[in-house]
């Protein structure tokens, strides 16, 4: 890593750990658990050249899992959470062993076909709740010690979950690991003819991936208090590519920043009402015209140059 | 002697939806030289290729290498036996540096492909013999470039490289002069020869001055079948293949 990148990682940090006196704490779990989903999928996108559109399944399923054991069984919220990401995890397994087959839009499709079938079963299962999701899920005492009913110190759990999520996408984009899953990225064929199952390497990536996007998704129903069909629904997929392109596939941070914008016009427009949308949209557009490589990714350019 | 061939075919056949691109293709590679594969376009020499490196399945026929059957083994599988191929088009990885380019290769051998837990860092102790490898090639002045900024034919020289970075047994080169100007021909062709001396090319290749310099046997495939075998001189006075290829490289033969 190098010193410019160093710094500018410790002076994040320091602003993540003073956030929560300057902002609203809510606000700014919502942006993290969204950074964390974006950052699970951009390493697919980003690092291994798989498009998913179906990661909400993954985000949504752990929100449930994650809030039913809260809830019902009264588990710890750090095992509530583990449960969640494990469960996602066993998902993202199967679904990438089916999907890792096809490439490009096929793979897009079959993951987002398989991502309607867990929607289908959310809506009809007796567990979530249908169409009223799980609500006053409670967040609980870490390890049985700790009452995180305070919106701040919940802050500090869910940021010390995400710095661990980072941490451990960031060590697999620079592992051995790493290095092939960019190789088949670039091409392919040629990963291949080298002598890599290239099909296993992407499920270990989408396993990876698929666990995070559940951490994310499970420390959203904990810090908000409710899972619902919103979270596994296509349009939580979309967002995350929305938010991943409009920060910079590809880059560490540009999910982080891309995440934290889409939260961000959510929150601060919400009286606009469903004008949101449309300004998000041209949002969008005005982002893959003008810079292309996203927020992050255009600054990395110019920065290079 | 049999154990003189490193690999052999036998009938191999392809078709695609009734159409046969290669037609009961036998032939025998022998250790340690220079085969070249020739043939007007569509005689199905990259069809052929795709078939020894399992990139398409045969429809009947076999392929046996270094006395194993290969003919349904998945593509990683018969490259870690070393067979590796290169690409019509130059096959590099774009955005990594022309280091990593070199040193993703070396990296398979160490065991530690899967570990995603480790840092990059130790993979550093490789970069000694990715220099070697660059130096080779007469890259080493463009080891922390990122290969897409390369011009052409040095990408070509990358590809060699990282080919020769899995110590393969058996060299598949598809087309490696194509698309080059002169002195990168020649460079090539320089290329070829030095990595040849102890391991074995099989080359398709439309150069024919390429061929005549570098190959110790060719075999002539047109409409997916063998027209010719044997050494340059006899494959080009051999009017079977003059006339398939009059109108197209008639002058380069002669």
């Amino acid at each position: 890593m190098s010193n410019r990148s160093k710094v500018l990682y410790i002076v994040l940090l320091l602003g993540a750990l003073a956030a929560p006196f300057i902002g609203y704490p809510i606000f700014l779990m919502k942006v993290l658990c969204f950074a964390l989903f974006a950052c699970a999928f951009n390493l697919l996108i980003g690092f291994t050249g798989l498009l998913s559109f179906g990661h909400a399944m993954f985000f949504g399923g752990a929100a449930y899992l994650c809030a039913y054991a809260a809830k019902t069984w009264g588990f710890t919220p750090e095992l509530a959470v583990l449960f969640g990401t494990v469960g996602a995890a066993i998902l993202g397994y199967f679904v990438g062993w089916l999907a890792v087959r096809r490439q490009g839009i096929y793979f897009a499709m079959v993951s987002l076909a398989l991502s309607q079938m867990i929607y289908f079963i959310c809506v009809q299962a007796p567990f979530t709740g249908a169409e009223d999701g799980l609500q006053n899920v409670p967040r609980g005492k870490l390890f049985g010690l700790f009452s995180l009913a305070d919106d701040t110190t919940m802050y500090y759990f869910v940021l010390a979950v995400f710095i661990f999520g980072f941490w451990l996408i960031y060590r697999t984009i620079h592992s051995p690991f790493g290095q092939v899953l960019k190789s088949i990225r670039e091409n392919e064929p040629r990963a291949l003819s080298l002598g890599y199952d290239v099909d296993k390497y992407k499920l270990v990536a989408f396993v990876i991936s698929a666990g995070l996007a559940g951490m994310a998704g499970a420390l959203k129903s904990l810090s908000l208090g409710l899972a619902t069909l919103t979270d596994v629904s296509w349009q939580m997929s979309g967002e995350v590519v929305l938010m991943t392109l409009l920060g910079g596939m590809g880059t560490i941070l540009g999910p982080v920043l891309g995440a934290t914008s889409i939260i961000a016009m959510q929150n601060y427009l919400s009286s606009f009402g469903s004008w949101v949308t449309i300004i998000m949209g041209a949002t969008f557009v005005v982002c893959v015209l003008a810079f292309r490589r996203g927020i992050v990714g255009e600054i990395a350019h110019r920065l290079k140059k | 002697m049999a154990t003189d061939y490193i690999l052999e075919t036998r009938e191999l056949t392809k078709q695609f939806r009734g159409f046969t691109a290669v037609d009961k293709v036998s032939i025998n590679v022998r250790r340690s030289s220079i085969h070249a594969l020739i043939g007007p376009n569509g005689a199905g020499k990259t069809t052929f290729f795709n078939l020894l490196t399992k990139f398409l399945p045969p429809t009947s026929g076999s392929i046996v290498y270094n006395g194993h059957d290969i003919t349904r083994e998945k593509p990683a599988q018969t490259a870690r036996r070393g067979v590796i191929r290169s690409f019509q088009i130059s096959a590099v990885f774009p955005h990594l540096t022309v280091m990593e380019n070199v040193r993703v290769a070396l990296q398979r051998k160490l065991g530690t492909s899967f570990h995603f837990w480790k840092p990059e860092s130790t993979l550093n102790h490789l970069n000694e013999r990715a220099m070697e490898l660059l130096t080779e090639v007469d890259l080493e002045s463009f080891a922390d470039t990122q290969t897409v900024e390369l011009p052409y034919g040095r990408k070509r020289a990358l590809e060699i490289a990282t080919t020769l970075a899995v110590d393969p047994e058996l060299m598949l080169l598809d087309e490696p002069t194509q698309g080059m100007g002169h002195e990168d021909v020649g460079r090539v062709v320089d290329l070829i020869r030095k990595v040849a001396k102890n391991r074995t090319v099989l080359m398709v290749e439309h150069n024919m001055s390429v061929i005549a310099n570098l190959s110790d046997q060719i075999t002539v495939l047109a409409r997916g079948t063998v027209l010719a075998e044997g050494p340059y001189d006899v494959v080009s006075k051999n009017p079977l293949v003059l006339e398939a290829y009059v109108g197209s490289a008639e002058a380069e033969v002669t």
